[in-house]
This record gives C-alpha cells, structure tokens and sequence, in this order.
C-alpha cells in the first residue's frame, strides 16, 4: 500500500482526531497528529500534554478524540506516559489486560513549551528508564496557547510578547533556541526523529520507524503557528518548508546512534526568504538590523555543518543564494 | 467469626507493615521517589517485590511530581495502582494530586508525615497534609504501626468503592511510627487478597475498544458541577468508610472507627488531635482519671472527609474541646481548630487549642497535664 493510502486508511479505519475540534485555520497540528497515528498499525493510546491541541480538542462535553485519549497537566506528559505502559506491561504479565493480550502502541502529544521547558525533566526520566512509547513535541516555537510568550524552543531575534521588540531591544529574543532533539538523542534511545508538518511523507516513515524500534522514541516536529509567526493560513506549509530548505530546521534521524539525514535540499535558499514570511521577524529586516540577519544565516550554516558531519555527510560548499537586496517586502506576513 | 492471625505478633515499624500490606494487596503499579521518612516503606516493598511476595511493576520515577502523574496514568489505564511520600515530596507533587482527585483516580498513597521547609527538617508534622487539604484527596491518620498496617489493607476498598473514585492517602507520623518498631498482627495474605478483591475502572484507557475521553476541559458551563461531583462522593465517603471498617473489623476483631473516643462517656474536658501522640495523651487521660478527673480523648483517623456531625455528636457532653493542631497556620488557625470551631459552631463547649510538635518536637506527658489543667501557652514547647 502507498504510503498516501495507508495515512488515508486512518488509524485502522478510523480517524484518531476528528473533524470540529477548534484549532486554528493553518494551523499545522491536526494534520501532524493525524499523520503520526495514522502511520502506526496497531491500536493507540494518546497521551496530551496541557497546550492548544487539548485545549481546543476536548472540551466537555465533547471530544474530538475517536481514539483513548488522556490529559492530566502541562508538564506530565512524559510521566503519565510512563504510567500507562507500567501498567500495560503489568496487566499484560499478569494476563488481565481488557480485551486479551493484544499490542498498543503509547504515544505522547507535547508542545514546545510542554515539552521544552516544563515537562523536560519528566521526558528526560521516561526516556532514562527506557519506557516502550514515542513522544512527539510539536514545536511551533513559542508558548502559543497563552499568548506567544517565548519559550526555550523560540528562535533568536523572534518577538513575542515576553520577548517584545522596542526600542531599547530591536532584537527580540536575545538567546538562542534549546536543541532539544539532541538533548534527546544524548539518552541513547533507539531513535530520535526530527520532522516537519510539511514533510508528511518524512513525518509517517519516521514514525514507522520510531515505533518498530519499540521505544523509547522522540520526535521533534515543526509546526507553523499563523498566530505566532505572523502569516496567512494559507501559506504555514510553505514557510515550514522554506524552513527546511534554508537549513533552519533540518531533516534527520538518529537510530540507534547514528544520526541520518532525511531531506537535502536541492536548492538551499537564504534563511531570509524563511523569516521574511512571518511577521515575527518582520523587525529583523529594518536598517540596523543586518548584522542580526547575517548571524542568523551563519549559525544556521553552522549548525548545518555540524550536522552534516554526524551524519557522514559530504561538506559542500553551501549553495545559499545572497540575501534579496530589498529588506522590506514581507511577503505573505501578515500586517 | 475473627480469623487467625498469620504468624502471631510481629515486632515491625510502620514503614515495613506498610509494605507489607503493599506487598499483600499485590498493587499493579507502583510508581515512587524516595524522601525520608518514606524511605523504609518502598525500600521494604521493593524487597518483597525482588523476592517474589508481589509482582508489582515498580516504576523509581525522577520525581514525585511524576510519581503521582504516572500513578494517575496506569489507574486510569486500568491497573491498581499506590505510591507513597512525605513532606516536600508531597508538596510538589500537590499540583497533581489535586488533579488525582478531579480525574476521580482511585490511587492509594502511604504517607510518612513530616515538616515542610524552611527550615529543612525531616521529622514529624502535619503540615505537608494539611497543604493538600482541599484537594479532594480522603486523608487517613494512624496512631499506631498495627493501625497504619489496616488501614493500608483497607485503603483500595475505599478508593475504588463506585460511589466515592477518589484518592485514598494511609497517613501516619513519620519516624515516630515509619521508623519505630511496634508488634503488630498481619492478616494472612489470602484473607488481604479476598477482601480487597479485583481492580476495576470504568472504561480503562488499555480497553482500547470502548474509546474514552480523560482529562477534559472544562470551562464556566461544566467546571462546577464536575468539582462539585467531589463533594458528593467526600459525603458518600463517610458511609463507604464505616462500612468498610466495619468489615475489616468482623474479620480481624479490632475495633475501627472514622473517630476513636477514648474515655469520652461523662467527660468534661477533650482533647482533640490526630495521630500518634494520641498515645501520650491516652496515658496521661488514665493518670487524670484515677484521680477523678473528667478527662478524655477524641482521636481523628478520617481527616478527610471531616466528620463534622459525628464530631459534635461524640463531643455532646463535653464543656471544654481542646484542639491539637500539628501544624501552624501564619496569618490565621490551623485547619483542626477552624474545622473543630465551624463543627462546635452553636455548642456551649469552650473551645480552646494549642499548637505542637513542629518538626518532630515530642509532646511530653506534663505538657499533656498542663494542656488539660488550662495552664499551657498556645505553642506547646515553644521556647523564648
């Protein structure tokens, strides 16, 4: 079966998260929790941390949820998680687990900030002790169910309203985002996946793998945030994807140990044509600000690097076009 | 017909007759982080458990706010599950019990009590009880390592009763009793086993094929009557509690009660507290009462629920109602004294009440004299 059909078929004939939840038009959620459990063959458990999907997902007294379904705070995902499959391998032992003997695979619905930050101590416990579960953060970069506070997952020179731009900080946020997806991986788990909402194809093959290695397994997803970044729904899969083809939020995977790049792309643009979607870094591109911009471009080439060395990937020369000369067109920003 | 007991008296602190319940109820899950004074409970469990007396999975989680959030996890997934603490562990996990309780996890927790920082001090007060007082949870005190031994027999019947869903935690005096060695008798295993019988769950997350929501949100059209619904299940609690005592008790041929009166028939003054100083205190009302003294003692065991009606009731022909708070309340009265002033509220019995035995300072018997002689400072032993 291709791989369209297969996600299409849903989560064994049913779709795990339902149409009339409340998330927001071009938010790039839904159809990443879609993608996730609908990639998996055996029934699932959903585990959610407090966050958007949760919120807008399970108001009483309705539900969106067609599959189990468990919320308890923001920064237990990872914990409750745990408990679920103790008890599994429990009941399983024991010969009473409800409705036979018959496999469920756990997975971990967690944001940014939930994941990040408040719940990192919690994830990094689960995956120590080596609990059978795969944990997906979606990672759209800031606390956006509050408001767009900023978060450890937001970038560098991203304005949010706790890390406003004005004039005494023409910046925005001052430190650089938290890499998460190798603070997972320094576990040692058998597998760490980092993936994009707009890559869904890169998105289900990892999970498939993820949950054939048995767990623990972590997946740092990206998603757009139309709110938080500033940008028409319409376009939040394009500038995921402008995401991935400026090198700013890279492809790969680390099985077992070994780390694996899952997309290269053809043409690497600059990072501008990336943040000059979203209005969050729409201050970045007036005069003064260049040096900033140059940084970013270098860290982003950086970290590329290095990637590309854990991967055994060849080192090229970095194909980057020079930034556009016009600096204040923010094309498909929302004004 | 009482049962015999297992293998006669047995010399054990209350640490390890807590486990040893754990280990005959035989628990699914058991997710826990260690604080003193909880130490010896899963220290013990975790022996029995290597050593085959249960099959227990024991998750050693990285904190006790995971503890509670992976008990709430694997209840609610359709395994029993317990787990214990004390003091500052409890403190931070009481973002989740709370939410135990508003998820109506049927959890039962062993609890060492103990201070609350700062000052950092690991020794016996009630104060990490008292912080978690609202949150839904029915606390239960000891006196005694035997009583702490049945109430943990009892717990599950309890939690998992359909009319209460709720969190059950088996209090008792940290060090005092956790670490103090008391004979006890244990019920044999299969007695445990039989009484408190199988697990169940309404629609466990592992039952895959009947889909469940847990964990909603719920805003100003739900909120209310869902926590109101904990209300309902506290005052159910009552009658389940009773109940289940009074079948423990059939069995076992020991006297349980959500209140015990002590010398309470024709006295004037009572002492009311909870816990193990109870036993100071029943020591220095049989001194008094030799010399004709009308003294006696109303111990608490059901915290929560507060038994209000059959406090006044069982205090009806008390003139003065001595309250001992094991903790403090800066700013206002600590819980037993406001809780014992709302239930007196109409009476004509004076209430007067004392604090004590902060951080594990001992109540001595001439303190007990002098808080029954009207002669002793609102902060028992409290030194200039």
């Amino acid at each position: 079966m291709s791989r369209l059909k297969r996600i299409a078929k849903n989560q064994n004939g049913v779709q795990p998260l339902g149409g009339g939840h409340a998330l927001c038009q071009g938010c790039g959620v839904p159809s990443i929790i879609r993608t996730v459990l609908s990639s998996i063959d055996t029934p699932v458990i959903v585990v959610n941390a407090t966050g958007c999907l949760e919120v807008a997902t399970s108001r009483y007294p309705i539900t969106a949820w067609n599959v189990p379904w468990i919320h308890s705070a923001f920064e237990n995902t990872a914990a409750t998680a745990s408990g679920i499959e103790a008890a599994y391998k429990a009941l399983k032992r024991r010969g009473t687990l409800p409705g036979g003997d018959k496999e469920v695979t756990i997975v971990a619905f967690g944001g940014d900030g939930g994941t990040y930050d408040i719940g990192l101590q919690a994830l990094s416990g689960a995956l120590e002790r080596g609990h059978r579960f795969l944990y997906v953060c979606y990672d759209n970069g800031a606390y956006m169910n509050t408001g767009i506070q900023r978060s450890g997952a937001t970038p560098y020179g991203a304005d949010t309203t706790t890390s406003p731009v004005g004039a005494s900080d023409p910046i925005g946020k001052l430190q650089q985002h938290k890499d998460l997806t190798a603070i997972a991986a320094a576990h040692h788990i058998p597998y760490v996946g980092q993936s994009s909402g707009a890559r869904w194809q890169d998105l289900s093959a990892k999970v498939e793998r993820a949950v054939a290695l048995g767990g623990p397994a972590f997946m740092n997803v990206m998603s757009d945030c139309p709110l938080g970044w500033g940008h028409e729904s319409k376009v939040g899969i394009d500038v995921m994807r402008a995401a991935q083809d400026s090198l700013f939020w890279p492809l790969f995977e680390v099985v077992n140990g070994d780390y694996r790049l899952t997309y290269r792309p053809r043409k690497v643009i600059p990072v501008v044509d990336f943040l000059k979607m979203q209005r969050r870094f729409a201050h970045l591109f007036k005069p003064g600000n260049e040096a900033v911009l140059e940084a970013i471009q270098q860290q982003v080439e950086d970290e590329w690097v290095r990637l590309l060395k854990l991967c055994g990937e060849e080192v090229r020369e970095l194909p980057v076009v020079k930034p556009a000369e016009e600096t204040e067109a923010v094309v498909g920003a929302v004004a | 017909m009482p049962v015999k007991t297992q293998e006669g008296a047995q010399l054990l602190t209350g640490g390890d007759a807590v486990a040893n319940a754990m280990a005959q109820i035989d628990p699914d899950v058991f997710p826990v982080y260690p604080i003193t004074p909880q130490t010896p409970i899963i220290q013990t469990f975790a022996k029995l458990v290597a050593n085959g007396k249960a099959s227990t999975e024991i998750v050693n989680v990285e904190s006790e706010h995971s503890a509670m959030s992976a008990t709430i996890g694997s209840a609610l997934a359709g395994a029993r599950s317990m787990t214990a603490t004390s003091s500052q562990g409890l403190a931070l996990m009481a973002e989740v019990v709370y939410i135990a309780a508003g998820m109506r996890a049927p959890i039962v927790m062993a609890v060492g009590n103990r201070a609350l920082s700062a000052p950092l001090n690991i020794h016996c007060d009630h104060s990490d009880s008292m912080m978690i007082r609202d949150s839904g949870v029915i606390q239960l005190f000891a006196e005694s390592v035997q009583e702490a031994y049945d109430l943990m027999v009892m717990a599950p019947r309890i939690a998992e009763h359909p009319d209460v869903m709720l969190p059950v935690l088996v209090c008792q005096d940290g060090f005092t009793l956790t670490h103090s060695e008391e004979p006890l008798e244990l019920t044999p295993d299969e007695v445990v086993k039989d009484f408190v019988g199988e697990y169940h769950v309404p629609l466990p997350l592992l039952d895959v094929e009947n889909v469940t929501t847990k964990g909603i949100f719920a805003l100003q059209d739900y909120y209310t009557e869902l926590r109101y619904a904990m209300n309902a299940a506290m005052e159910k609690a009552v009658p389940v509690i009773e109940e289940v005592f009074g079948e423990y008790s059939k069995i076992v041929d020991r006297p349980f009660g959500i209140l015990e009166e002590y010398e309470i028939e024709g006295a004037e003054r009572v002492i009311f507290l909870m816990g193990s100083t109870a036993g100071t205190i029943k020591d220095v009302v049989d001194e008094l009462r030799a010399k004709g003294e009308k003294v006696g003692l109303l111990r608490l065991v059901s915290y929560r629920p507060f038994p209000a009606e059959q406090i006044r009731k069982a205090l009806a022909g008390a003139t003065e109602v001595i309250v001992l708070d094991r903790s403090d309340a800066p700013g206002s009265v600590p819980s037993l004294h406001s809780e014992m002033a709302a239930a007196l509220y109409g009476s004509s019995a004076k209430l007067r009440a004392h604090v004590f035995g902060l951080g594990g300072r001992e109540l001595v018997p001439d303190e007990a004299r002098a808080i029954f002689a009207g002669e002793a400072p609102t902060h028992i032993a409290l030194r200039s």
